[in-house]
């Protein structure tokens, strides 16, 4: 009993109050593309690059695509390439992922007034791993951990997708896993949405040109939120599905 | 052939590989002495043949990795090692699976992942059948009710007892081993990371100390001292994921509530030290970030806060008679059982086996810096679960130790061998890299083979949970279906490591 106290005790208050304005220290987050011009005929950074994230002249980066590895960063003998802590990755249309000098930042998320109102208040998630390494599965578990707690916003991951308004999905879509994809996604009730997390998801990610990878769910279905990160990280997810839903923090 | 223990480097010039027959006759001379057959692989040559590599530990003292080489026509039958060692069974499935080379009486020939041209006939596993009046069937998944990766359990209950339970995997089978072939080798460690992505340190230090090898370039002790810093972060991390698993499985909701937010505490220091809470990043051939003064210090006061709260919900958890009830006795594998099927790693472990890679293919870093090597005797979730809790803590006094030992430079001057951006150098030709690290499973073992140019040729990847997936499967035999659950979360196997 008094050791249950004391646990209780040195436990304390562990929600951060504010997701939005969090700053997750040391976090290697949004890439930064400076101006500096770079040196005559090197790709370095589209060498080192492990998914296919950078296209050149101009020097340009898919969040959809990249890792976060930081690698780019390294290689490149100009600087022209660096990250922050900002964590707002997600938006709600593939092409808003793209970053470069010209344009520096992600498209805002969109509020919908319709899924704020259908959902704004109660939002039921049913996640599937196609593929997915782990990382992502855990960082979506730790979106309910008593620090990002995101059950005080009415969001829930629930067992069944009968249950569910919207799919989670992280990895690239193995082949093996194509039909319980599928199963899964008819098995919940409309209106229903997907959210992509993590850059596997999004577009294939490392694996995006392996033949066990089968990404055809995709064409049928369009995700209505995208979250970048290798692993997403609970903040990116947290600010876009809020964002998205038009919830205050 | 050279060895720092824990790798073994072969130029592959030096030997002729054996014929099948005798390679296999070989296999199972070693194995009756006593030798643990870790690894068993091959890969396809021109012209139609088939190149196999075993890779075993050798007791002798000093212990080490040793490496069998033979040669087999496709299509080639053998006799199973299975039928005496059982030991080698998910091996010599896999095997099979990769090479078509067919392993004569092997009792149990079944798809290990469904890869090549099997995929996509997830609905076509030959499932064990047990008949009889009163038997039911439950099958689960590959789609569970938690967030958890996909895979599918079939349970042949007699009521609420499991007789049997079948585990059919494959569900996660991205193609890794052929897409690491794709790329230069000294760009591949973001994929490596992500083959089991709650253990990259453990994948990308046995890659990048293979890499690394190949290249003649190793690293110093510096080196290894940061990357054996960041494993046993991630393990204490891992292993407080399963406490966490195992408390809210029970609805023991004071140790998911407490061993949450400590989780978030160990991971977001990863995260202040190399940008990602995984530790993506923080390993790369030939340089690993160091840590800067004010960054050890305050790690250390990380650690230390942290061990006092760990021990404090620890001290809670084994008091509890609901957590005693539930945990003790439950999901037994006896030492014998696990012994024979050749489990590794902490499962091993918790069944009384000593094996840990750290202790017994120490190296240079754990030659000076050990590591205890933990047991439990009881085979069961309880053991599972406080040998996790043992390890954490030794990690823990581990880091601490290091961290305030003020003569250990862990700082970037060393950590740097090798300069980025200068064209990376040649891979030896025709050569055979096996590293293995014990990460929070168990070994993962990874081996690199180059061509006459120095390309890779092949790479194989193993992780700990391929051989531990039927301990699983033997544990909940006899035991109430509903326990189900704390058996498979204190096993807390890979699915998309065993998937590749
Ligand atoms: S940080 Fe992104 S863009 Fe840069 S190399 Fe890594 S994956 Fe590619």
């Amino acid at each position: 009993m008094f050791k249950s106290i004391s646990v209780r005790r040195s436990q304390g208050s562990q929600y951060i109050p504010d997701p939005r304005q969090a700053q997750p220290a040391g976090f290697r987050g949004k890439p930064l593309i400076g101006e500096a011009a770079c040196a005559a005929g090197c790709g370095r950074c589209q060498e080192v690059c492990p998914s296919r994230a950078i296209t050149l002249s101009p020097v340009q980066i898919d969040l959809g695509r990249c890792v976060l590895c930081g690698d780019c960063e390294l290689a490149c003998p100009s600087g022209k390439i660096g990250f922050d802590n900002d964590f707002k990755l997600a938006a709600t249309e593939r092409e808003g992922l793209l970053i470069s000098a010209a344009r520096p930042h992600i498209d805002p998320v969109k509020v919908s007034a319709e899924l704020h109102k259908r959902f704004g208040r109660s939002l039921k998630l049913r996640s599937v791993s196609a593929g997915g390494c782990n990382a992502c599965e855990m960082e979506i578990n730790a979106l309910g951990n008593v620090n990002f707690d995101i059950g005080r916003y009415g969001i829930d991951i629930v067992a069944s997708p009968r249950h569910a308004d919207g799919l989670v999905l992280s990895g690239p879509i193995s082949r093996n896993m194509t039909a319980a994809l599928q199963i899964c996604w008819d098995a919940m009730p409309a209106p229903k949405l997907v959210i992509a997390v993590g850059a596997c998801a999004i577009s294939g990610g490392v694996f995006a040109d392996s033949e066990g990878v089968d990404r055809r769910f995709l064409e049928t279905v369009k995700p209505t939120l995208y979250v970048p990160g290798c692993p997403a990280h609970p903040l990116s997810f947290i600010s876009g599905i809020l964002d998205l839903l038009g919830i205050s923090s | 052939m050279a060895t720092g223990q824990s790798l073994v480097l072969c130029d592959l010039r030096q030997e002729a590989p054996l014929a099948l027959s005798v390679f296999i006759g070989q296999c199972a001379e070693r194995l009756h002495a006593g030798e643990r057959l870790l690894a068993l692989f091959g890969r396809s040559e021109e012209g139609g043949g088939i190149r196999a590599t075993a890779v075993f530990h050798s007791p002798e003292i000093p212990a080490r990795l040793t490496v069998l080489r033979g040669q087999a026509k496709a299509g080639e039958h053998y006799p199973s090692l299975t039928v005496e060692h059982p030991a080698a069974q998910s091996l010599e499935r896999e095997f099979w699976e990769q090479t078509g080379l067919h392993p004569d009486g092997h009792p149990w020939l079944k798809p290990i992942r469904f890869e090549g041209a099997r995929q996509q006939q997830m609905g076509e596993y030959p499932f064990f059948r047990v008949r009889g009046q009163e038997v039911h069937e439950v099958g689960v998944g590959p789609i569970h009710a938690s967030v958890i990766e996909p895979g599918h359990f079939r349970f042949m209950c007699l009521g609420e007892k499991v007789h049997h339970l079948e585990i059919q995997l494959g569900y996660q089978h991205r193609g890794v081993e052929a897409l690491l072939l794709g790329r230069s080798p000294w760009s591949l460690t973001p994929l490596v990371e992500s083959i089991c992505g709650d253990s990259s340190i453990a994948y990308a230090w046995g890659h990048c100390a293979a890499i690394e090898a190949l290249a003649d370039m190793p690293g110093g002790l510096e080196t290894d001292l940061l990357r054996g810093v960041a494993l046993e972060m991630e393990r204490i991390a891992i292993h407080i994921a399963t406490l966490n698993g195992l408390a809210t499985d029970i609805a023991f909701l004071q140790g998911g509530g407490t061993y949450g937010r400590l989780r978030t505490a160990i991971i977001n220091a990863t995260q202040r030290l190399c940008g990602n809470r995984f530790g993506r990043g923080w390993l790369r051939p030939g340089r690993s970030r160091g840590l800067a003064a004010a960054q050890r210090e305050e790690l250390l006061k990380t650690l230390r806060d942290f061990a006092q709260d760990f021990a404090g919900i620890n001290e809670l958890m084994l008091a509890s008679h609901s957590v005693r009830a539930r945990f003790q006795g439950t999901g037994t594998v006896s030492e014998t059982a696990a012994r024979e099927i050749g489990l590794v790693g902490l499962v091993a472990r918790a069944s009384g086996i000593a094996i840990d890679a750290r202790s017994q293919l120490p190296g240079r870093l754990y030659d000076r810096h050990p590591l205890p090597m933990l047991t439990e005797s009881g085979g069961d979730c309880w053991a599972r679960m406080s040998l996790r809790m043992r390890e954490v803590e030794a990690s823990l006094n581990w880091l601490c130790a290091l961290l305030g030992d003020a003569t250990l430079d862990l700082s970037t001057r060393h950590a740097q061998h090798a300069q980025p951006s200068t064209t990376p150098p040649a891979l030896r030709p025709h050569s055979l890299c096996v590293s293995l690290v014990e990460g929070t499973r168990g070994p993962v073992i990874q081996a690199l083979e180059t061509s006459a140019e120095g390309q890779l040729l092949h790479y194989k990847v193993q992780d700990p949970s391929m051989p531990n997936w039927f301990g699983l499967a033997l544990a909940v035999r006899e035991n109430e279906i509903s326990d189900f659950p704390i058996c498979n979360k204190s096993f807390d196997l890979s699915y998309c490591g065993n998937d590749l």
